[in-house]
């Protein structure tokens, strides 16, 4: 590891202009919607800090948050990477290998303890003594808490680092755990989704690396600025919705003409995401758009709260039949109903069987008070 | 505990007043004036709400039909929503109204907050009731206010269950207004409590089918009793006065 330069040599070094740089900045301060008056301050936060080293380790996971990661379009991946952080350390970007590869580990902490940012990709496990996630030889819960005591903050990339995801979804047979439940000592940004957008990780890492700290927080620890509203707040199809106009089969006139997919199941009600905002692949499109309902990935269970097409979750009772609340509530009434009819039945019947006279006698009582 | 039980069923303090107006009486006046206007007034008000929010609720579980035309001349979701989260905010004022109630009324305005569960006397009559239902015992006893059963049952059935809705109805609302509004400040820790919305969605939803249920024994209870019982039970909640119905103890 060289001698640390700072961002604005990083990009001169590169060949960039100063009149590039200073839209860079723009750029930034637009996509974070700081407004105008942040782009010098982004600028001048570029000339004077160090590049911070980032440590990306990957726990249990699928590896689609770096994919998403590399192809973010403003600011560009590459420039993150390569003039933004010092990426010391990550499975997919790095190009060591083996013991190399786990030394910078070990310098990290001997040469910038308190200083880099931790960010997680995946999750540890912890049934077995963490045997079902091995890294470098040993179970990743280890070296997660390695590399946590000496980070200044941690990103918990994705749902598996920050709700579990599907490993965690039921019954969980690993006991994989989000990372916030392993580390308590530390702060943590969690940037949920399966992936998060790739706008949404580099953004994250831009604001941290720019204002040297974790961004404004919602209740669960997400960046407000990306995770304060539902995707169904800022929905195209909204005015649909509002005017009960929903598609009712994928293939339906209603779905032809971008109806609602609120009855084929789409979370967009429940999710906290900017997909509807920011849009996916440069802004091309997001899901809704492309006609096929929110599954919910950037919610915590959002495994557990399936089928994705329904719009009604299906619940595990207690008798080990899955049903959704309708089912569930009819059945019960059903039962309860029936049970009504039977008694009121038995009521009639005692009544009837009743000494005649007395019951007589007790009516006209009754009816004559 | 025991000594408590003892003072407190020989009718010591506000604890005891409770258990001796929720437990059986044995020569009461033929008739007597149970229900004020005010808790009439909220039981009805209160049924209306009940019914205008299943209905609206289930709908907006399971939407109607699609309407035709353009997204911009119609508002037909919109309105069922709107009257769901208008209704619901009825139905929680007059429940403040009638905790409020509670505290102005007789001594039967209190029963349905405050089962005596810490009396074994009570308990003992919640049995007979059951026997009672179950065709075990000939006669019933008489109460003034709401049998043992029936108050444990509108405890567990109808007061929890009306928290519930409350609180995880305002908490959706809540994130329909938005997370920097007073809404989520005030009812967001119930996802705290609970977890993720689409599972609050559930529980809220779940909680309608025991209402409904609630209202179903409720109902069929309430007309049973008037015919089977010793005391008036329908009339009761609509002129305020319970009948008895003979003069045996």
């Amino acid at each position: 590891m060289g001698k640390p330069q700072t961002f604005y040599e990083v990009f001169r070094q590169q060949g960039i202009s100063r009149r590039s740089f200073n839209k860079f900045c723009s750029l930034t301060a637009a996509s974070l919607g700081l407004g105008p008056a942040f782009a010098p301050k982004i600028a001048h936060a570029m000339e004077t800090k160090r590049r911070t080293p980032v440590i990306w380790l990957n726990g249990l996971e699928c590896t689609c948050c770096s994919e998403s990661f590399i192809r973010s379009g403003h600011p560009l991946a590459s420039d993150v990477v390569l003039s933004m952080l010092s990426l010391d350390y990550s499975h997919t970007l790095m190009a060591s290998a083996g013991h190399q590869a786990e030394k910078i580990l070990e310098e990290t902490l001997e040469e910038s303890y308190g200083e880099y940012i931790l960010a997680v990709e995946g999750n540890p496990p912890l049934n077995e003594d963490g045997m079902y996630c091995i890294v470098g030889g040993r179970p990743f819960v280890e070296q997660l808490k390695e590399m946590a005591a000496g980070a200044s903050a941690i990103i918990a990339w994705g749902s598996c680092a920050s709700n579990g995801c599907v490993q965690a979804a039921r019954p969980n047979p690993t006991a994989a755990t989000p990372i916030h439940e392993v580390i308590r000592d530390k702060p943590i940004v969690k940037v949920p989704g399966c992936p998060p957008i790739p706008e949404v990780m580099t953004g994250v890492v831009t604001y941290m690396l720019t204002f040297g700290r974790v961004p404004p927080l919602d209740r669960l620890g997400r960046p407000e600025m990306f995770y304060g509203q539902r995707i169904h707040d800022k929905c195209y199809r909204r005015p649909h919705f509002d005017a009960g106009q929903f598609a009712e089969s994928w293939d339906d006139e209603n779905a032809r003409r971008g109806y609602c997919l609120y009855k084929m199941g789409c979370r967009g009600p429940t999710t906290y995401n900017a997909c509807s905002t920011t849009r996916w692949n440069g802004g091309v499109s997001f899901p809704i758009e492309s006609g096929h309902g929110c599954i919910g990935c950037s919610e915590e269970n959002f495994w557990d709260n399936g089928p994705f097409y329904e719009r009604l979750a299906d619940v595990q009772t207690p008798l080990g039949v899955e049903a959704n609340a309708d089912q569930i509530g009819l059945g019960a009434a059903g039962v309860i109903g029936t049970a009504i009819a039977a008694h009121a039945a038995a009521s009639a019947l005692k009544r009837a069987r009743a000494n005649p006279a007395e019951d007589y006698k007790s009516k006209t009582e009754s009816e004559g008070v | 505990m025991a000594d408590s039980t003892e003072a407190s069923e020989r009718g010591n303090g506000f604890l005891g007043t409770l258990v001796q107006s929720s437990t059986e009486v044995k020569s009461p006046a033929e008739k007597v004036y149970v229900y004020e206007a005010p808790l009439r007034l909220w039981h009805w008000l209160n049924a209306l709400c009940i019914v205008v929010l299943c209905i609206t609720g289930y709908l907006i579980g399971s939407p109607p039909t699609s309407v035709m035309g353009e997204a911009s001349e119609n508002f037909q979701f919109g309105y069922i929503r709107l009257i769901h989260f208008a209704v619901g905010q009825v139905l929680a004022l007059a429940l403040l109204y009638r905790i409020a109630w509670a505290f102005m009324g007789n001594h039967h305005s209190h029963q349905l907050f405050l089962p005596p569960v810490w009396s074994t006397r009570w308990w003992g009559e919640v049995w007979h009731e059951v026997k009672w239902y179950a065709f075990l015992t000939k006669t019933p006893k008489k109460y003034i206010g709401h049998n043992p059963l029936a108050q444990l049952a509108m405890f567990c059935m109808f007061v929890i269950p009306i928290f519930v809705a409350i609180f995880t109805g305002f908490a959706l609302y809540a994130e329909g207004q938005g997370i920097d509004s007073w809404w989520y400040s005030a009812f967001g820790w119930v996802f705290a409590v609970l977890g993720d919305s689409f599972w609050v969605h559930t529980v809220h939803h779940v909680n309608m089918w025991i209402i409904i249920i609630f209202v179903m024994i409720h109902i069929y209870v309430a007309v049973r009793e008037d015919i089977m019982s010793r005391q008036s039970l329908v009339s009761t909640m609509i002129s305020g006065w319970r009948f008895f119905k003979d003069d045996r103890e």
